[in-house]
């Protein structure tokens, strides 16, 4: 067993292909995954790869958010309001102790159903930058990177390079709304992220409405941002017909039926937020 | 490509020096800290990133040193507590307000606290309590509440007051000095570095017989096992036990695994062996049996029987009976009744079970945290067969107890493993196993009837309590005890009968958790209050304040105190809050329509020490031929603060500043025996032995310099020096002749409570003294999604006298934070909720202000009038909560917690 925390990238893709090696960032979902007695041939460090972290704007606007980028990193960046959603997931990932070592990509590979940072970067239409030494450079959808409870659509000579945003057509808010039992430190229920853009009457023109943690993999409700569409966000009525893609589960931290019913409600509050709509004084 | 050879060193800056370490690829950054650059002020209470005692600085920014790879520390700045404070005027002032506030208890998660703070103060001199919240909320404390602690980051004014620590006197503790500069040591911080470990190998099936395969094949072919133990290798009695009729755990089991989590064998080798080592690769078959995982399914026709002798799997049952119960709710003018449950609760200590032993000039010294030294005393003298003079136990500092620690954890295990291998041999508890294997608070099944008249006044209650005291009797005869003499709470009933069943079950064992039993009846019994009063359309608050108990007025028990019942002083103190939080409440809620807000009140009573059992504390103290005065305190002090309150009362009795005394510990060697801590029995029993022990010191001195009785007494520069009315004396100590120990004078003197066995109807005279509570509680309830969220809590306390008020405001805080976990959060379950991310206890954003009122009914037996305290506190948390709930929205909570799924299902079904 091995400990490599090379510099360059082309380095470390040589390393990923060479066998079976655990990558390695802010560590916070490696040790606690860890089992006694199994270890990995050899541990890859991707933190100290050049480019790896930070977070730049593309040419072509995109927004790129390096492999290696902690939690505190993204909150610190100035970024558009676009990410607001986003910002707000990551000051309740853990704890500050998780936000300054875990890394954003990081929650995406370990592809938790309950992973705070997929609804916020699913409707921000994110999509993962692979790369590996044989074939280079591939994008796959957020969407279609996380394939199912901790599986991805990486492949084993692969590294998550970066994070990539693609520019909002026009301005649009956006809202992350977490349930738990408890401030801080705590794994969600359920989430809900919601952008919305609104037009000239405050009709709603674009919609995107993200869940976790109420199916194997974050959904898009495309059902209900359709329907939303040219409607009022003042009005809004959320039904049981718009979360039929979710499949909750019952554990230790709701049953299922009570998921679904969060979820709706929470629907509502993300969209309500997003679309400025302040309805905390009476809520 | 910058690869590497397994083993090479690394260079980082720690604490302002270049260190270099040799880790092993993927060791963690604590395990560098602790075990190659003797950091051991780094805790570690979960390796998970749940608890955050482990948090150090990387380049100035906190991280859970458990998540770091140390690699990844390679030429970059660690901070450490301990190592810091020297240098950084931050954690210098930290150290100062922590101490000033009382914001360390136990201290396991101090460390963790201060570094953290410090990193929030570089940035934010004056941060506001949200700053610290959101700063502080990655590091769980389940000791302190977290107010004191936002108290100290925040810079509040002092609590303590500087002076001779009389009695009355909010003093700092005299032990808070290593807690906040991260010297104390605690279970797993004695060992050195590089001995023998030992891993446990436990039950994966909560019922499964079991076959070893060739075990000296095992050790003799695993590199790095030194020996391995089962239960052929227990040289006494392979059983222990806390009550002596009950002594049924198995040091090792053999015949089958009665629990998920049982102790089966043990591995002990080389450190690198067992952090490598995978329990799975030991050679033992399971056949997994059917098992039972509730009370009724385990006294049903088909569930195998867990202990001979226990039919039915009912291990035993408790019972008080008073008046004509039947009679009284057939004249009652209303009678409500209810049936209310609870599950396990995890005392979640943020140190998990550690200790160190090896044999010294041929006796076994065994050092580990523990809440009774005594007990474990006799419990080792049993396992192992020994003469109890060649055991000597020494205890550590202790993060954390709540009750576990009364029973044996890593002990046997180090004591065999040191027996064993003659070498010294350490073990520490994952946070897995701990939660696997420690005791856990009974679930309870719960039936109640209670009447009323008219004019409000109790008439009649009924209590039937089933408890799942799990695969061990651990203490839960204390519980089926102790339950019916409180089930009644603090209130006058005439007719009563309450009965208690303790069932067997193949959970994990039950035992001894903040109370014993009584927080889970008082939910019960409170909340039926609350529905009483509101059928007899009399407040909640007027309604207990008619009911109270009161001086000359009996208990259940038949039990009469002239003096000292202070429940009614309780209740009343909170009626201006009650008034103003409750129209506050209705203000709030006429603006809002999803949030509601409501305010809830509860009592409690606690009997303090042993139930109708003898109960004694022995305290020692010497004047050594320099005139150095020593006090043997042996109490444990668990956080709570006996380390400080005993020597308080010592140091007023016998007339002299606190400061005068040296203070030494437990230790079975030379320390009597001062009980275990436990029923917040030591303010008042152990409190008593030391008054009395002064006493005598006292009068010996007094007599020997012929001094009057309120002479002044001062110890030092090889004498005493004694001023009174004709000037004064002086004792040359050094002339003196010295005993063994090299004291030339010296007093011991023990005190056990008075009390009376308890009839066939459970009447008599269980305790010497109560202590008395009322908490008030305001929630908010976010009605579409179900979630509480406790806004204030005002806390009234009788504690007869309080010895020191900021240690006690520190046990309210403190209790009512666990009261809080168990009312919305906590609930065990095996198999499922095995560590503190799926078992959730409040963080620092969950605990809201607590105001606490103290209200003094002196005790005629307690030390200066004092009672306990320690289990009292959160007692009335639950069920003032619930009440709370039940206010804001008119759903009733029978189960806790009450998660939010469980308050939106009881919302809803109120219907629209």
């Amino acid at each position: 067993m091995s400990y490599h925390n090379p510099t360059d990238l082309p380095s470390a893709l040589e390393l990923i292909a060479q066998g079976d090696g655990k990558v390695v960032a802010g560590g916070t979902d490696v040790y606690p995954s860890a089992q006694p007695g199994s270890a990995p041939d050899f541990y890859l460090d991707v933190t100290r790869i050049a480019g790896l972290s930070g977070i730049s704007e593309e040419a072509d606007g995109h927004i790129r958010i390096g492999a290696a980028t902690t939690w505190s990193a993204l909150v610190a960046a100035p970024l558009p309001p676009a990410f607001d959603a986003l910002k707000h997931a990551a000051l309740e990932v853990g704890s500050v102790q998780i936000q300054n070592a875990g890394t954003i990509a990081g929650n995406l590979c370990n592809a938790s159903p309950a992973a705070d940072g997929v609804p916020p970067l699913l409707i921000l239409d994110a999509q993962v930058e692979l790369a590996s030494a044989a074939r280079g450079y591939r994008l796959l959808p957020l969407a279609e990177f996380i394939k199912g409870v901790r599986l991805t659509g990486l492949a084993p000579d692969e590294l998550v390079t970066g994070i990539l945003v693609p520019p909002q057509p026009y301005p649009v808010g956006t809202a992350f709304e977490k349930l738990g039992s408890r401030r801080y430190l705590v794994i969600s229920i359920t989430m809900v992220a919601a952008l919305i853009g609104l037009d000239a009457r405050g009709h709603i023109a674009e919609a995107r409405v993200a869940v976790g943690a109420a199916s194997p993999v974050a959904q898009r409700l495309v059902g209900l941002e359709r329907r939303l569409l040219g409607t009022n966000p003042a009005k809004l009525v959320i039904g049981g017909g718009d979360l039929a893609r979710l499949s909750p589960i019952d554990d230790v931290r709701g049953p299922a039926d009570y998921r679904l019913e969060a979820v709706a409600e929470q629907c509502a509050r993300a969209i309500r937020r997003a679309a400025r709509i302040d309805r905390a004084a009476h809520e | 490509m910058n690869k590497k050879p397994a083993i090479d060193s690394i260079r980082f800056t720690l604490d302002g020096a270049t260190v270099e370490a040799f880790p092993s690829p993927g060791d963690r950054l604590s395990q560098a800290l602790r075990e190659q650059l003797g950091a051991r002020d780094v805790k570690i209470g979960c390796n998970a990133g749940d608890c955050g005692a482990c948090t150090v600085l990387l380049d100035g920014a906190p991280v859970c040193a458990c998540l770091t790879p140390v690699h990844q520390a390679t030429g970059r700045r660690v901070e450490t507590l301990a190592g810091s404070q020297a240098t950084d005027p931050i954690l210098r002032a930290l150290a100062e307000s922590f101490q000033d506030q009382g914001a360390a208890q136990c201290g396991i998660c101090t460390p963790g606290m201060m570094i953290s703070a410090t990193a929030l103060l570089r940035r934010n001199a004056d941060p506001s309590e949200e700053d610290v919240k959101a700063a502080l909320g990655g590091v769980l404390c389940r000791c302190t509440g977290y107010r004191k602690i936002i108290d100290a980051v925040r810079g509040a004014a002092p609590k303590v007051r500087a002076g001779a620590g009389k009695v009355g006197q909010p003093i700092r503790r005299l032990d808070g000095a290593g807690k906040v500069t991260g010297a104390e040591q605690f279970g797993d911080d004695v060992a050195p570095a590089g001995c023998l470990e030992i891993l446990v190998i436990r039950s994966p099936h909560p019922r499964a017989a079991f076959e070893f395969g060739d075990l000296e094949e095992f050790a003799r072919a695993t590199e790095g096992v030194e020996a391995v133990l089962t239960a052929a290798d227990v040289p006494g009695v392979n059983l222990h036990g806390v009550l002596p009729q009950f002594i049924d755990q198995p040091v090792f089991a053999t015949d089958e695994a009665r629990f998920r989590g049982e102790a089966v064998a043990a591995v002990i080798g080389a450190p690198q062996m067992i952090a490598r080592f995978d329990p799975a690769r030991f050679p033992v078959t399971w056949t997994p049996l059917p098992s039972v995982h509730d009370v009724d399914a385990a006294r049903g026709p088909d569930a195998a029987q867990l202990h001979e002798g226990r039919a039915d799997n009912v291990m035993c049952g408790g019972h008080v009976t008073c008046g004509d119960v039947e009679a009284a709710l057939a004249g009652a003018d209303v009678v409500v009744e209810g049936h209310f449950q609870s599950g396990f609760v995890e005392h979640a200590y943020i140190e998990p079970e550690a200790g160190f032993a090896q044999i010294v000039e041929g006796r076994l010294e065994l050092q580990a945290c523990t809440q009774a030294p005594g007990m474990n005393h006799e419990a080792l003298v049993l396992i192992t067969g020994m003469d109890r003079s060649q055991i000597r136990i020494l205890p550590t500092g202790v993060g954390g107890g709540f009750g576990s620690k009364l029973d044996l954890s890593v002990q046997p295990y180090l004591a065999l493993g040191a027996l064993k291998t003659g070498k010294p041999v350490r073990l520490a508890y994952s946070r897995v196993e701990s939660m696997q294997s420690s005791t856990k608070r009974h679930p309870s099944d719960l039936r109640l009837r209670i009447g009323a008249r008219r004019d409000g006044l109790l008439q009649g209650m009924t209590f039937d309590g089933v408890f799942d005291t799990g695969a061990y009797a651990s203490w839960g005869p204390t519980v089926a005890n102790r339950v019916p003499v409180h089930a009644s709470g603090p209130y006058r009933i005439a007719d009563y009968r309450a009965r208690t069943t303790a069932v067997h079950t193949h959970n994990p064992p039950s035992g001894a958790f903040r109370g014993f039993g009584v927080p889970q009846s008082a939910i019960a019994q409170e909340s039926l209050f609350d529905m009483l009063a509101a059928k007899l359309g009399i407040d909640p608050l007027e309604f207990r304040i008619l009911n109270a108990l009161d001086n000359g007025v009996p208990t259940v028990c038949g039990q009469v105190f002239a003096q000292g019942v202070g429940i009614k002083p309780c209740l009343e103190s909170l009626r201006a809050s009650w008034a103003a939080e409750r129209a506050e409440a209705a203000r709030f809620n006429s603006e809002h329509l999803v949030r509601k807000r409501g305010v809830g009140v509860a009592a409690g009573w606690y009997g303090c020490g042993n139930t109708s059992l003898p109960n004694p504390s022995t305290i020692k103290c010497g004047v050594r031929a320099d005139g150095t005065l020593v006090l043997h305190q042996g109490a444990m002090d668990i956080g709570q603060g006996a380390g400080t309150v005993i020597p308080q009362i010592f140091a007023t009795t016998l007339g002299v500043p606190v400061g005068a005394l040296t203070l030494v510990g437990a230790d079975t060697d030379v320390t009597p025996d001062a009980g275990k801590t436990s029923a917040s029995r030591q303010t008042f029993v152990s409190g008593k032995a030391a008054h009395l022990a002064a006493e005598a010191l006292r009068k010996a001195i007094l007599a020997r310099m012929n001094a009057a009785p309120d002479a002044v007494l001062q110890f030092g520069a090889g004498g005493i020096e004694a001023r009174d009315a004709a000037g004064k004396h002086r004792l040359d100590c050094a002339v003196m002749e010295a005993d063994a120990e090299g004291y030339v004078l010296r007093a011991e003197e023990t005190y056990d409570p008075p009390i009376t066995p308890l009839d066939e109807n459970g009447q008599g005279a269980p305790y010497a003294q109560f202590g008395y509570a009322a908490h008030l509680a305001v929630v908010e309830v976010d009605t579409a999604l179900g979630t509480v969220t406790p806004v204030k809590f005002v806390a009234a306390h009788d504690v007869g006298k309080a010895i020191n008020p900021m240690l006690v405001e520190g046990q309210i805080e403190g209790g009512i934070a666990q009261g809080l976990g168990m009312a919305l959060m906590e609930e065990y379950i095996p198999g499922r909720t095995e560590n503190l991310h799926d078992y959730l206890i409040p963080t620092i954003g969950d605990v809201p202000e607590i105001r606490s009122i103290l209200i003094e009914e002196p005790d005629a037996h307690g030390p200066y009038g004092a009672k306990g305290l320690g289990e009292h506190v959160l007692i009335p948390t639950a069920p003032a909560i619930l009440n709370a709930i039940h206010h804001a929205t008119g759903a009733r909570i029978r189960r806790v917690p009450a998660t939010p799924a469980r308050v939106r299902a009881a919302i809803k079904a109120l219907g629209p």
